[in-house]
């Protein structure tokens, strides 16, 4: 059998258990190819697992290995890093719990919270590097790491409470949908509630938009008020004045 | 030559803290996972970063897939040569196994046939990782499971790579026993087979008993039998670099390191013998 072939057949028999697929190694390769299946199997369980710990105690030990085995089942790792198999757990979760938002919006929140986790370095812009800064023409860059996350539920409680090992809120929708700000400061990732005004604003200013076009469409206070949080939470990488 | 004897560890998350609270740890040098620090920033960069101040860091990669019959991923070597670069290691490795053909990856160490194609492929793919990584690379060989109908024994495979593409070998008492005891060869004639003189590093590692097969678990001591073989081994190759790799239940540091001095006495009995 060419090596091809030989590495295909494998896969296939990775994927699907089919002993038609095993038969063509052989009887004496029966015992080996258990092992290494159980080890591929493990391995992907393993790595979910320690990837949204979080949501395994939101949902139980059971229902994650369950899930977990869903998706092991459905999708097939592609990516040099493990990292990258997990990315659409969220979607094999809204699936399975269609009654459920927040165990997929959890799933999704863990996930952007890893992703910052190993995330491009980036020093925040602090107030005394703003002396100088024209307002007029002024273009805010946010951190590499900052991301925004729809959510429809009060995930964010949820996630902070098993966190800190305190007794998490039940499930309960928001009253109207909100977006979570996901980004790393110094080396920790970091997550706020932000209301729809906010959010649109932080899209804005990623896509390039200047302070002073930002500031067309809000209050100043609500302007000010925004700068001087972002500033606090370290979300701005750098502040540039075109010339 | 006991002063040319290094010795090292595995580092791994739980033994973080010790090796970065300013105690210092009784290591020559660590090894790392290349893969958990192939990111783009963050907690693991800044961690390797102040391990490397302290320690020499050897690179040991898990998902290069040199038996790939499909070739190498350019993005996978990219991004392994930007850690090369940063960190510059001590050894770079990986195994001589597959792991992904095509789009699937299956995160595991899988089994090579040992024929000639075969080892075309593995030579290409070992010559190319080595043209982009500016640098020899070491090949482990592996703990299998499966072994397929070839000509070619194991260590004349590993021979026949090095020869070809100049890479270098780390060997793995470990693997050669829990290997040799499932397919039933010799671990000593493995070990009178392979080019000593292109040993640069030795794992060390425990292994389980499974329901049919012995499993390379890292998750136990190191067996007695493979202390033997670790000896048997130093006496082949000489006073290479050598390291314990422990990847579940991971006890406190204090253990590793009293296992660690184990090799060292086995590496002082064998100095004080060829003396």
């Amino acid at each position: 059998m060419r090596l091809l072939a030989l590495q295909q057949n494998f896969r296939e028999w990775l994927t699907s258990e089919a002993a038609d697929t095993a038969a063509q190694f052989g009887e004496r390769a029966r015992p080996g190819l258990g092992v290494y299946l159980n080890n591929y199997r493990a391995q992907l369980l393993a790595f979910l697992s320690a990837s949204y710990p979080v949501l395994r105690a939101w949902i139980g030990d059971a229902a994650f290995e369950s899930a977990a085995a869903t998706h092991i089942d459905s999708v097939q790792p592609h990516a040099w890093t493990l990292d990258a198999y997990g990315l659409d757990f969220a979607d094999t979760l809204e699936h399975l719990y269609p009654a459920d938002p927040e165990v997929p919006e959890l799933a999704r929140l863990e996930r952007d919270l890893a992703a910052a986790f190993v995330g491009l370095d980036a020093a925040p812009v602090v107030p005394a590097d703003l002396a100088d800064v024209d307002w007029d023409t002024a273009l805010i860059s946010l951190v590499p790491t900052f991301k925004l996350l729809p959510v429809t539920t009060n995930v964010g409680a949820i996630w902070s409470s098993i966190a800190n090992g305190e007794n998490p809120p039940s499930a309960a929708r928001l009253p109207e949908p909100a977006s979570l700000v996901i980004w790393r400061h110094a080396l920790t990732p970091r997550f706020r509630t932000v209301t729809a005004e906010e959010a649109r604003a932080l899209r804005r200013a990623q896509e390039g938009e200047s302070f002073a076009s930002l500031c067309a469409t809000l209050s100043p206070e609500t302007a000010g008020s925004f700068l001087g949080q972002w500033l606090s939470d370290g979300l701005i990488a750098c502040i540039r004045c075109p010339s | 030559m006991l002063d040319t004897h290094r010795f090292g560890l595995g580092l791994r998350k739980p033994h973080y803290a010790d090796f970065l609270d300013g105690t210092p740890v009784a290591v020559d040098f660590v090894e790392v996972i290349s893969e958990n620090f192939m990111v783009e920033g963050g907690r693991p960069l800044d961690v390797l970063r102040r391990v490397r101040e302290r320690h020499p860091v050897a690179l040991h990669g898990v998902s290069m897939s040199l038996g790939s019959a499909d070739g190498l991923r350019e993005d996978y070597l990219r991004r392994l040569r930007a850690l090369v670069d940063r960190v510059e290691p001590l050894f770079v490795s990986d195994h001589l196994s597959w792991s992904r053909i095509g789009r699937f990856n299956s995160h595991d160490l899988l089994p090579l046939p040992y024929t000639e194609e075969a080892l075309e492929i593995v030579c290409g793919n070992v010559a190319r990782a080595q043209d982009v990584l500016g640098r020899t690379m070491l090949l482990e060989n592996p703990s299998s499971y499966v072994s397929f109908a070839g000509d070619i024994k194991e260590w004349e495979f590993l021979e026949a790579v090095c020869a070809r593409t100049g890479c270098e070998l780390l060997l793995d008492v470990n693997n050669i026993f829990v290997s040799a005891t499932n397919h039933g060869f010799d671990p000593i004639a493995y070990l009178a087979g392979i080019p000593a003189h292109r040993v640069r590093q030795i794992h060390l590692a425990g292994h389980s008993q499974g329901r049919e097969l012995l499993i390379d678990t890292h998750d136990t001591p190191v067996a007695d039998a493979v202390w033997s073989l670790y000896a048997a081994a130093l006496n082949r190759v000489g006073p290479v670099h050598t390291m314990i790799e422990r990847d579940d239940d991971i006890p406190p540091l204090g253990e590793l390191l009293a296992e660690l001095d184990i090799a060292r006495g086995i590496g002082a009995e064998r100095a004080r013998r060829a003396a």
